[in-house]
């Protein structure tokens, strides 16, 4: 496996895998990992779902027939959810905004060239 | 020659057919959802391999792959032993184990294969080998997890190794014209490829705490002649269930 240039990323090299494993206590439940798809090269990653795992390694394992069997897939990402901090529903209200602010949403930008061109007329020279 | 190329692709379809019945008698009860999932699309996977490898066949004007897969006596068939062993009593265990075993030597026989003078087989293996690349890290994933996992896990791993190596080693029985196929190039001999086999599995077994011998020709004997239509004595079971539905009106067109 390649390693990847940007040391951000930390590639699977599943002939290597020597991730520590900790016994599950009785009646405890495998951890949650989020999983995350690459439909081609170089799009962005989309959240497609989670599941249960031991470990990092084998999620990725699981995910490949959970999640990458029925659509274009080039490449995995696998997440703990618990290493994803995230606001509550219930402080939805931060993305209301309180005045009209329709302007900055893409509808906003609609009839910039009108606009632009309107403006532009005004400043021709009228002849006289 | 026919004979000979029959005899090779057989092998390798009726293994692929056989094992992924077994591998498929799991669905529904795999030990967890997830791996459920993955257990029964590695299953599908092995039967599709197998009408593919049926498929060389038809195209050379023999029988269709529905043909080979459920209208055959017994005797025609040259399945390995291994993968006519019922799932007894559904340890997991055991199926990760003949998983383990088999998918280590489809790796190195595709790998053969890849270079086979034949080349309609050689294409296929090339392809076949991008799905089994998975089934692979499936297997000694698990198994080199679960080695090291707990003492129960690790016995009963070990205890499946037990069972299943002389099965195992039985893949690489010498086939029915293995020296015309040789010669022509189309694959190494059996006892190479089960040379390469050891080899594949070693160091994953290691890894996970597990020991294995090889077995003693007493072990071996009653496994002799897999390859030229000797059946196990599960065999019949097992086909009976496989065509109960093509056997209710075998001129239906699926």
């Amino acid at each position: 496996m390649k390693k990847s240039l940007d040391p951000r990323i930390r590639r699977a090299e599943p002939e290597l895998w020597q991730l520590p494993q900790r016994p599950l206590e009785a009646l405890e439940h495998w951890p949650t990992y989020e999983v995350f798809v690459l439909r081609t090269r170089g799009s962005h990653a989309q959240h497609v779902g989670s599941l249960h795992a031991p470990s990092p390694d084998i999620a990725l394992l699981l995910a490949k027939e959970q999640y990458a069997r029925r659509s274009p897939c080039v490449a995995l990402w696998v997440v703990p959810t618990e290493a994803i901090l995230w606001t509550s529903p219930e402080d939805e209200e931060l993305f209301t905004p309180a005045t009209d602010k329709s302007y900055r949403e893409p509808q906003g930008y609609l009839h910039t060239r009108e606009r632009l061109e309107k403006y532009r007329d005004r400043l021709k020279p009228t002849s006289a | 020659m026919i004979e000979a190329l029959e005899s090779l692709v057989l092998s390798l379809a009726d293994d692929e057919l056989l094992m992924g019945h077994r591998h498929a008698e799991w669905i529904g009860l795999g030990p967890i959802l997830e791996e459920d999932i993955a257990f029964a699309s590695i299953a599908q996977d092995e039967t599709g391999h197998a009408q593919a490898y049926y498929q060389l066949l038809t195209d050379l004007g023999l029988s269709s792959p529905d043909e080979y897969a459920f209208k055959r006596q017994p005797n025609a068939f040259r399945s390995a032993h291994l993968v006519e062993l019922p799932n007894f009593d559904y340890d997991y265990g055991l199926a990760l184990m003949r998983h383990f075993l088999y998918d280590a030597a489809e790796q190195v026989r595709l790998e053969a294969l890849r270079h086979s003078t034949y080349e309609p087989l050689a294409g296929l293996a090339e392809r076949l080998l991008r799905e089994e690349k998975y089934h692979w890290m499936h297997a000694y994933t698990w198994v080199q997890r679960l080695g090291r996992s707990t003492e129960e896990a690790h016995l009963r791993l070990q205890s499946a190794l037990d069972q299943l190596f002389p099965y195992a080693w039985m893949l690489f029985e010498e086939m029915p014209y293995e020296p015309d196929m040789v010669e022509a190039g189309w694959i190494p001999p059996s006892s190479d490829l089960r040379n390469l086999w050891l080899a594949q599995i070693t160091p994953w077994l290691r890894e996970a705490g597990l020991v294995h011998t090889q077995p003693s020709e007493s072990a071996l004997l009653p496994l002799k002649g897999a390859r030229h239509g000797l059946r196990s004595l599960y065999f019949d079971e097992l086909y009976a269930e496989m065509t109960e539905v093509s056997a209710s009106d075998p001129e239906a067109e699926w």
